[in-house]
């Protein structure tokens, strides 16, 4: 039943699209599409983004790993590599910071109406992407591979069973709220 | 056929689940709205605001129940769409799609394009329904509002526009060129690739956040 959903091209696409609706809408209900929010996170006067992105790790997680235990969903785990992920986050960081939202909380931005995301932020994305497709091969041949280590998870990095690892990274994401309440943040 | 049943079983307690959390959500913002005003709402509308449809025009939700609202969002993401939540490739590939329309099929053979190829696909319409989703959400609050300059930019660097937007593009440049280095944004690493405990999303959102605090202290 899932495969022939899965398989639906257009009904696919409209589902994409309903999903990202209630993404959005999340988002900006969380005000995480404001720039005076993850602005206050880079400079950690306002910890609105790490709640919001820990919590949806935990739920999401609580939900993911069960269901790929039983084999109703597959994982789409990222390849990584210093070379990529490291240098390609640290250029992420750089940029996050200066424009004030990443991809898709810029999106939300627009969609709440603020027009530095819509003049300045989105279109330098989509520039700083096709800037990309230009240098892909040179990255991708000399800097990419280097320190590569795959597919590789948690469990499988420390060595330990799954749900181990599951509620070990749950405990520690409840015990960071319990710190950031007992702060005031 | 016991496989399947077992599926069924499990989807059965899926949805049972998800059931009970989003009813556990609906309950969170409402014990907000009942004991605080601190994310800015107008008080008057408070007031006004009660159930299902108070819920939805709050101006603001527990950052908690927002991410709890993700996070069961995922689930379904993967279970109906065999897809991750992720937003940069759909800025490839919208770019693949621009320059292809200014300078004709020949920006297709890159070979970037050739493992990415610009188009219309689930992701894309992600996008194109957080944008929604965000204006329905901003304009059922009565939030919307347009704007150039966000307030902590004009209270730290004053009401310059062009300096504003120069910023703006010059990160969203920074950020285009390392989403894809890394294979990956915020919500696609950070989010999605974090909760299912991959390596290189954990070291992705450690990169992301160190360089951007880094660089956000510096600036301010």
């Amino acid at each position: 039943m899932l495969q022939q959903l899965h398989s639906n091209k257009r009904l696919q696409l409209l589902l994409g699209f309903l999903m990202g609706i209630f993404f959005g809408f999340f988002l900006q209900k969380g005000q995480v599409t404001r720039y005076d929010v993850l602005m206050g996170q880079l400079l950690l006067t306002d910890f609105t983004v790490v709640k919001v992105i820990l919590t949806a790790i935990l739920v999401g997680m609580l939900g993911i790993y069960p269901l790929k235990r039983r084999g109703v969903i597959k994982f789409h785990l990222k390849a990584g590599s210093i070379g990529s992920t490291g240098i390609g986050s640290l250029i992420f960081g750089v940029g996050f910071a200066l424009l004030g939202y990443c991809p898709g909380t810029a999106v939300g931005a627009v969609g709440q109406g603020s027009l530095d995301a819509l003049f300045g932020g989105i279109p330098g994305i989509i520039v700083g992407a096709g800037i990309y497709s230009v240098i892909y091969p040179t990255v991708r041949d000399k800097i990419q591979p280097l320190g590569d280590f795959g597919e590789l998870t948690l469990p499988e990095l420390f060595r330990v069973g799954e749900k181990k690892a599951v509620i070990a990274v749950a405990i520690l994401i409840l015990l960071v709220f319990a710190v950031l309440e007992i702060a005031g943040y | 056929m016991k496989r399947s049943n077992n599926n069924h079983r499990l989807l059965r307690a899926f949805f049972i689940a998800t059931i009970t959390l989003f009813s556990l959500i609906l309950a969170l913002p409402a014990l907000a709205l009942a004991q605080t005003d601190a994310a800015g709402a107008d008080p008057a509308q408070l007031k006004a605001s009660g159930g299902m449809i108070g819920f939805l025009t709050m101006k603001a939700w527990s950052p908690y129940a927002a991410g709890a609202g993700i996070g069961i969002l995922s689930w379904f993401a993967f279970l109906l769409s065999d897809h991750p939540l992720g937003v940069s490739t759909a800025f490839a590939k919208t770019s693949g799609m621009l320059e292809k329309s200014l300078r004709g099929d020949q920006v297709l053979k890159r070979d970037y394009y050739q493992r990415f190829v610009p188009g219309i696909d689930w992701e894309w319409m992600l996008v194109a329904g957080l944008l929604c989703g965000a204006f329905l959400s901003a304009q059922l609050a009565h939030d919307f509002t347009l704007s150039f300059l966000p307030p902590l930019w004009t209270e730290r660097f004053g009401a310059g526009i062009v300096w504003r937007w120069f910023l703006a593009f010059s990160g969203g440049i920074l950020i285009g060129i390392g989403a894809r280095w890394g294979n990956g944004c915020t919500s696609g690493h950070a989010l999605s690739g974090t909760m299912q405990l991959a390596v290189s999303s954990w070291i992705a959102a450690c990169g992301i956040f160190g360089a951007g605090i880094a660089t956000a202290l510096l600036l301010f």
